[in-house]
């Protein structure tokens, strides 16, 4: 590089404050939804599919001991207080991700960062290969694997946590009798419910080693202040951002 | 000189990271929580008022909770909480087969009453095959015949300001020093008339066994299986529970579970 060796790129209002809160709130209620699900989870841990729980026949696809107390809240074998957490962060992460869709629709971040674009398509393997060597660029948009990740959370991951919740309640099951049937029944939502819980945590791992790799203050200042230092524009990469 | 201090910096950096992360490891952090009076788990315990609006508002009051074909019947239904009541007046009760068995109604009606099972059976019954969610997480389908609970309440006439049945119960979970502790649970009218409340006297086309809450259990579908009280000895109608029991409506409501079992 012909560059000075330090060569700041430009820093940016990356942002929105809707983004910024939201994303924090979810983070949170994420935390206490895991924990306190699989306290709930413990009290019967198996996942069956179907709608209902095979005692005399078998239709169980998973069977455990239970998760240990330090991956649970509380720490020790409470469903009811297991259940008052989880329903109440339950009910803020809907809420909020009502406010935030449309904080999005209103402040175009839906459309502008995260929709993909005939451009995304075409820059999808270069920057998957850019990912594999680790070489990431600071854009002012999200990167196509970016939004991959940020939509499929926000647009199927949530929704279907959502939905399998809703399946699970005698209550709403009065109302739409054919969610439960959806999933393939009661008990095969759970299930999903489940599966959806560990697809989140990989997310999480996933986007927490991005951070760390991509420069974390510099990620980490984008989401709590909103500011963001761009990569220094060389004129290979003049077009990309 | 400078790679040390980068070093340092980066370790240091390391060190403050996992401290953070410890207290989010120990999930003893938030067993405060646990504690039935904290200010807090009351505030979030008030959350289930919302939900019990929430579903009331999308429920017209008759709307049923699904119902299943005979196929749909594949196991005995699973027991849960007591299955063997050990009381006295149980036990003797069950010695006779319940011939000396009878409902009470009472509290806020305008004739209290008393019903034998002869009589319950000789009401239009309800048959319905639903499936039985507890709040551990499993599920059974189940067929239930029964005397609708709103015939009865028509008969014994629901005064004005009654505004929960409770149902009292035969079997004690546990025992404190002061005694037996009995279960019991109550719902609200809307359920209370909802065409699938039925007081069950059989089951899967037999009589209700022992373990599955004979001689009566109710139904209540669209809630969760701790609200279907099992072992019924006496049902009572009431401006407000706050005198029953510790004054949460339910056994499982004092210790802990909402009151509201919609979810």
């Amino acid at each position: 590089m012909p560059d000075r060796p330090y060569n700041p790129g430009r820093l940016i209002k990356r942002q929105k404050l809707a983004t910024r809160v939201t994303h924090w709130i979810w983070a949170v209620c994420l935390f206490f939804l895991l924990l306190s699900g699989l306290q709930i989870f413990n009290a019967h841990p198996a996942l069956y599919l179907g709608d209902q729980s095979g005692f005399t026949y078998e239709n169980a696809i998973l069977e455990i001991e239970g998760f240990p107390s330090w991956l649970i809240i509380p720490s020790t074998q409470d469903l009811a207080t297991g259940r008052v957490v989880h329903f109440f962060f339950a009910w803020i992460l809907v809420m909020t991700l009502a406010l935030w869709l449309v904080a999005s629709l209103f402040n175009r971040h839906l459309r502008k960062d995260l929709l993909p674009t005939a451009r995304d398509a075409r820059n999808l393997v270069p920057d998957i290969r850019d990912h594999l060597k680790l070489r990431f660029i600071h854009a002012v948009r999200y990167s196509p694997l970016q939004k991959l990740a940020y939509g499929g959370v926000l647009f199927v991951l949530f929704p279907l946590i959502i939905l399998t919740g809703l399946a699970m309640s005698p209550g709403m099951n009065a109302v739409m009798p054919w969610l439960p049937e959806l999933f393939g029944g009661r008990q095969s939502a759970r299930t999903v419910h489940f599966a959806v819980m560990v697809l989140l945590v990989l997310f999480f791992i996933v986007h927490m080693t991005m951070i760390v790799l991509a420069g974390p203050l510099n990620e980490l200042r984008s989401i709590v202040t909103g500011r963001y230092r761009l990569s220094p524009r060389r004129k290979s990469e003049a077009s990309h951002g | 000189m400078a790679r040390l201090v980068l070093t340092r910096r980066s370790l240091l950096r390391a060190g403050l990271a996992s401290a953070a992360a410890l207290p989010l490891g120990g999930c003893e952090a938030f067993d405060f929580l646990k504690d039935r009076e904290n200010a807090m788990r009351d505030f979030m315990i008030g959350m289930n008022k919302l939900t019990y609006r929430t579903q009331r508002l999308l429920q017209s009051p008759d709307l049923l909770a699904p119902e299943f074909a005979a196929a749909d019947i594949r196991q005995d239904q699973h027991p849960n909480g007591s299955v063997e009541p050990d009381t006295d007046d149980y036990l003797e009760l069950l010695q006779g087969n319940f011939t000396d068995y009878r409902l009470m109604v009472d509290g806020l009606v305008e004739r209290p009453m008393r019903f034998t099972l002869d009589a319950l059976r000789a009401m239009p019954p309800r048959t319905q095959i639903t499936r039985h969610d507890c709040v551990e997480g499993w599920s059974c389908i189940a067929k239930w015949q029964g005397a609708p609970l709103k015939h009865i309440l028509d008969q014994v006439g629901v005064r004005p300001h009654a505004r929960y049945v409770v149902f009292h119960c035969f079997d004690a979970i546990e025992k404190s020093l002061s005694g037996e502790i009995l279960y019991y649970e109550s719902i609200d009218l809307i359920d209370a008339r909802h065409p699938q409340t039925i007081l069950a006297y059989a089951m899967n086309d037999k009589p209700l066994p022992v373990a599955n809450g004979a001689p009566l259990r109710v139904r209540v579908e669209r809630q969760l299986g701790y609200k279907m009280a099992k072992y019924i000895r006496r049902i009572e109608l009431v401006s407000d529970f706050g005198q029953i029991g510790e004054g949460h409506g339910s056994y499982w409501a004092d210790r802990g579970y909402e009151w509201y079992a919609g979810i």
